[in-house]
């Protein structure tokens, strides 16, 4: 339990967010109508993303410098996290966006720079299933994860903030001053945010756990 | 070590666990009470006089309970099993 405080954490945060998310009082705005409770689930799928590609990254350059098998898959499980939560966030955004904008996908900065980076992590997958040897396989992948996300992260953020948008945090806004100015709605996000983030780690660490016990089962049976 | 550190009570978590989330809902309690101003941009108020919207929020929280429970109960399976791997 002294190890596993912040999963009780989550548990408590994300039912929280469930039930803070969609009766808590939000701001009424035109167009956005009770879809501003998205804020609570879509944006947090960003957050929770780029924390855990971040370690993904720092295990990537720890494995360059001491190339062993655990950080290998702690960097590659940590992407794949990563990958599973952008992919939601983009999913999820394109549904908002029927509603509010009316059309699944607009050719929007914001946008497309994510897919593109959605895309470049999509090949970090590919990449990494077409080689055979695994010490070749985690130089190359660890190398490919880091120039991802040197690629991604200005697709992500800086780009869209240098053009129009529709998308709020790009072009020029800053990111949440319209909404946030809602405290009601800060009480529920921050934990939101929190929450999901903590969720992705914990998904995160139990495919880790999981391939450790592969590779030790493996190595055992070759012993 | 790591014997010293005696796991507390499972009664004092939970209550460790209410305070938490009384702590986070307290703060809103206020919010939900205010009246909704009329004459604006239309909001799910019929779902919510109708008493329906808790409905969904009792969906949302099983729904997200049940996966949570898994992502438990899975963590647990593995700690015996790399325990298993360990003492083998």
């Amino acid at each position: 339990m002294k190890k596993n405080w912040w999963k009780a954490l989550t548990v408590i945060l994300l039912l929280y967010v469930a039930v803070a998310g969609l009766l808590v009082p939000v701001p009424r705005l035109a167009i956005l109508n009770e879809s501003i409770r998205n804020l609570y689930f879509h944006v947090p799928m960003w957050f929770g993303m780029t924390a855990i590609l971040i370690a993904s990254v720092y295990y990537s350059v720890r494995y360059l410098r001491t190339p062993t098998a655990e950080f290998d898959i702690k960097a590659h499980e940590a992407a794949r996290t990563g990958i599973l939560m952008g992919c939601v966030g983009l999913v999820t955004g394109s549904i908002w966006a029927r509603y509010t904008w009316g059309a699944w996908w607009t050719n929007d900065p914001k946008l497309n720079g994510a897919a593109v980076a959605m895309l470049i992590y999509g090949a970090y997958l590919v990449l990494r299933s077409s080689f055979t040897d695994e010490q070749q396989r985690a130089r190359v992948s660890s190398i490919y994860n880091i120039f991802a996300f040197a690629v991604a992260m200005p697709l992500f953020y800086v780009l869209p903030r240098l053009t129009d948008s529709l998308h709020p945090g790009a072009g020029g806004n800053p990111a949440f001053a319209r909404y946030d100015l809602d405290s009601d709605m800060r009480l529920v996000f921050y934990p939101a945010v929190i929450g999901w983030t903590l969720l992705a780690f914990w998904v995160a660490q139990l495919a880790t756990r999981i391939s450790v016990l592969k590779l030790k089962v493996y190595e055992k049976q070759i012993a | 070590m790591k014997s010293k550190l005696r796991s507390p009570a499972p009664g004092a978590l939970i209550r460790k666990g209410l305070l938490l989330l009384l702590a986070l809902l307290l703060p809103v309690w206020q919010a939900l009470a205010q009246q909704a101003p009329g004459g604006q941009p239309e909001m799910a108020e019929a779902m919510r006089q109708n008493g329906k919207i808790y409905v969904v929020v009792v969906v949302i929280v099983v729904v997200l309970a049940g996966l949570l429970l898994f992502l438990i109960s899975l963590d647990r399976k593995l700690s015996r099993l790399e325990k298993e791997v360990r003492d083998e």
